[in-house]
């Protein structure tokens, strides 16, 4: 078998990257021109696109937030030392000015049994059925605030460790758990929004595999004549690739906007329930990272799709 | 520059285009086919440009053999044949230029060359100056002219032609058929199909008849 002669002899005429690169620079000119000379269609299918991506980004970036100000929170854990019931105020106080001086310790707070006695009357609603007590059954409280240096959950713990020794101590318990809990919801939360990016993201190649393969059956005689000329299947490929990648990339544009006004919508009541808890917090919107992720993810989305459409599609037409 | 070895075409559902057909065409031939309309003229320029294979024996092109050609081989076959269609198959939303200039963009020709070679075609065709016209808004006769520039801009050493005059008047196809004799002249091998008898007992070139499918008659090798 003389392989050489079945091989064309000019399979790749001299390739020349500089006619390359023209070339596809062209093309992906061209396929954008093609979208934009149907503005109103291309717009509608990037903003489908657009939703459906910014519902996972609108989520992530929530959650981000969240976690900031969780993690503001955890550093300001508290512990409370609750003091055995025979100890008295005064006896509170006098520990609570020796903790002071412990290094890991940032401010003590006594709780006195009767402002103890007070809070609970005022809170629990309880007032008469304790005025039949002859005695306060409450104990003193000691709120310890660690050094930020030693406030994460773990030096916190050992720090919890060591006042339980103290023979004062009834009971020592850090204020973390409920933080904790909150972290585990937002890994869970995290969990949804990576199933629901998935899901949506595969919605995206549909939408656009499915766009695209309107375009093919549009131009099937432009493809079928392509052929006949001699294109190869990667020439006739590039104009739908370079058009799924620009409905990607514009639904990646259209879903950061409508993240970042979304946002905007809601940074003014964040700012205000915040300064309500006292807090500093200012809700941050999408990052340089997230932005080129978000981007480049979309580009990359709409290219798949493309090439799913493509690849299914074009080798069914056959010049006749 | 062609050679078929006993080819036979059948259909699906029993149909035969072609059965058991042989002959030869040299390099620089102008060789017209012809025969009823369904005798197997299409099945055979077909199956030169690969748009068909053969179900039986072996096609050779510009010493190339067909039967053996893998699919992904068959684009870098057509840009050697430059093929002419009865309805000229023109992309109707492109200008003139670029319809002529497809075959070299696809083969990856820089621009300027394929200015200066879409040019040379369009005039000797005779449409300069209908370079950015769309085919649309073309005669029938001008725009047959552009599908014969774009099939000869890319300068293959073979040109088919299925019913160049299929709707043309005769002076049209007068025309057309001096364009295709100039062609020849500069060594381009051509293979015409057509049922215009009249026109190609005036031309006294090579003709191939085909009845049912089979070869029934060739008057041989002119020159």
């Amino acid at each position: 078998m003389s392989k050489g002669r079945n091989n064309p002899m000019r399979r790749r005429p001299g390739f020349r990257p500089d006619i390359w690169l023209q070339r596809h620079l062209q093309v992906a000119l061209a396929s954008l021109g093609r979208l934009t000379n149907a503005p109103l269609g291309t717009l509608m299918t990037a903003a489908v696109i657009g939703i459906a991506l910014a519902l996972p980004i609108g989520l992530h970036v929530l959650l981000n937030n969240l976690q900031n100000v969780s993690g503001g929170w955890e550093s300001g854990a508290s512990i409370s030392l609750f003091l055995k019931q025979e100890i008295s105020d005064k006896q509170a106080t006098a520990l609570s000015k020796k903790l002071r001086l412990h290094q890991r310790i940032k401010s003590v707070q006594v709780i006195s049994k009767a402002s103890a006695m007070a809070e609970f009357r005022r809170l629990s609603g309880f007032g008469d059925a304790l005025e039949t007590l002859d005695n306060n059954p409450l104990p003193a409280l000691l709120v310890i605030l660690p050094k930020s240096e030693y406030s994460t959950p773990e030096t916190a713990q050992l720090l919890v460790r060591e006042l339980g020794l103290l023979p004062e101590t009834d009971i020592v318990q850090l204020d973390l758990q409920w933080v904790r809990r909150l972290q585990a919801i937002t890994v869970i939360a995290q969990r949804a929004v990576l199933v629901l990016a998935t899901l949506l993201g595969l919605a995206v190649l549909l939408i656009i595999g499915n766009t695209i393969r309107l375009e093919i059956q549009n131009r099937h005689a432009e493809i079928e004549i392509t052929k006949l000329i001699g294109a190869t299947n990667g020439f006739i490929r590039r104009p739908f690739l370079y058009t799924g990648l620009w409905y990607g990339l514009f639904g990646g544009i259209i879903a950061w906007l409508l993240v970042a006004i979304s946002i905007l919508l809601i940074s003014g009541p964040v700012a205000k329930l915040a300064t309500l808890y006292q807090s500093a917090f200012d809700l941050s919107s999408l990052d340089i990272t997230t932005t080129l992720l978000l981007l480049t993810g979309s580009a990359g989305l709409g290219l798949l799709g493309s090439w799913i459409a493509v690849g299914r599609h074009l080798s069914a037409i056959e010049p006749s | 520059m062609i050679h078929f070895d006993n080819v036979s075409k059948r259909y699906p559902g029993g149909h035969t285009g072609l059965a058991g057909v042989s002959f030869r065409i040299e390099p620089g031939e102008m060789v017209f086919l012809t025969g009823h309309s369904g005798a197997g003229k299409s099945t055979l320029l077909k199956l030169i440009g690969l748009l068909e294979r053969s179900s039986g024996g072996q096609v050779h092109v510009n010493d190339r053999n067909l039967t053996r050609l893998r699919n992904s081989q068959i684009p870098y076959h057509r840009r050697e044949v430059g093929m002419i269609f009865q309805d000229h198959r023109l992309l109707n939303d492109r200008t003139v230029f670029d319809n002529v200039a497809l075959p070299l963009v696809v083969s990856g020709m820089g621009y300027k060359e394929i200015s200066r070679r879409v040019h040379a075609a369009l005039d000797k065709v005779g449409l300069l100056s209908k370079e950015k016209a769309a085919p649309i808004t073309l005669s029938g006769g001008e725009q047959q002219r552009v599908g014969i520039a774009r099939a000869v801009v890319s300068k293959p050493p073979l040109v088919l032609a299925d019913e160049p005059t299929g709707n043309l008047d005769p002076k049209l196809s007068q025309e057309i058929m001096e364009l295709f004799g100039w062609f020849n002249q500069v060594g381009v091998t051509l293979l015409i199909a057509t049922h215009d008898l009249d026109l190609i007992s005036r031309m006294d070139m090579r003709i191939l008849t085909l009845h049912n499918g089979q070869l029934v008659r060739d008057t041989g090798e002119t020159q």
